[in-house]
């Protein structure tokens, strides 16, 4: 190998004392919370899942007076508003990753970021609003 | 590092014709390929669920309504697959943590994925037949 070659070639992670200054630990953050939020949701959607679909005669069970039951209850006021909190920012981070990995031009990449952002913003909202504001004697 | 070693570090042997190729084609691709496919199926669904599930602060009619539509039996069987892919997406989800902080977990990945496949085989069997006994039973005659 010339001389040449290694002065083209900057030396492995040369830059990286510059990269390191003023960096956060977002990327960190997000991956520990795809474990943790993981794991909880096994439980809380495994859950949710039975109880929907399996119990106690499952899916055909279900209508507003079987919603308004649950509701009455602030254990599943508490489940049902982590689950939707959690299940939201999983899944926003997971496709934010896909979005990542597959788009190729930066305008691409930040248009579908924002749609995803926004998006979930809504749903989160809504639903909050949902299971704070229920009313079971509504007409 | 050199293929021989890798492939004993991770617990395989180079099987595929794709020579130096450990992961391309084998079990940590394709286990990848579905934990993204349940993952993205999973969470566009909860953005329908969410909204149908909304339609209670509209009026208790509309929301009966909308949920008899999971109540056909040809959305019961779309639910089954949707919650295959939530117990997939889940058990491998578990093998993925196992991988990233269990010391054995890497060299172990390729058991773990074939236990969480039993596992997602023993839970489904039972768990399509209750959810779809219902159904069965309004298409076959004695169901209401």
């Amino acid at each position: 190998m010339s001389t040449t070659d290694e002065l083209t070639i900057p030396a492995p992670r040369s830059s990286s004392r510059r990269r390191l200054r003023g960096r956060t630990n977002t990327e960190l953050y997000a991956w520990l919370f795809m474990r943790v939020s993981g794991v909880l949701l096994l439980v809380l959607v495994l859950g949710h899942l039975f109880i929907m679909n399996i119990l106690d005669g499952g899916v055909q069970r279900i209508n507003f007076g079987f919603v308004a039951g649950r509701w009455a209850s602030p254990f599943w006021q508490v489940w049902d508003l982590l689950m939707l909190w959690l299940a939201m920012i999983h899944g926003t981070i997971g496709l934010r990753t896909v979005i990542n990995d597959y788009t190729r031009r930066d305008g691409t990449r930040v248009t579908l970021k924002m749609v995803l952002y926004t998006a979930t913003a809504l749903v989160i909202a809504l639903g909050t609003l949902v299971i704070f504001t229920f009313d079971p004697n509504i007409t | 590092m050199s293929t021989a070693t890798s492939a004993r570090a991770t617990g395989s042997a180079p099987r595929s014709k794709l020579a130096g190729t450990l992961y391309r084609g084998h079990e940590g691709m394709w286990s990848w390929v579905a934990h993204r496919i349940t993952g993205i199926l999973t969470f566009f669904f909860l953005f329908a669920h969410v909204l149908d599930t909304a339609l209670v602060r509209v009026s208790p009619n509309s929301y009966d309504t909308v949920i008899d539509t999971y109540k056909n039996p040809f959305v019961n069987l779309l639910e089954i697959g949707l919650v295959g892919a939530v117990l997939f997406h889940g058990l491998n989800g578990l093998r993925i943590i196992a991988v990233d902080f269990w010391s054995r977990g890497p060299k172990l990945q390729r058991a773990m994925l074939w236990i969480i496949v039993a596992v997602w085989v023993v839970v489904m069997i039972p768990g399509a037949f209750f959810m779809f006994k219902h159904s069965f039973e309004v298409m076959f005659g004695s169901g209401s």
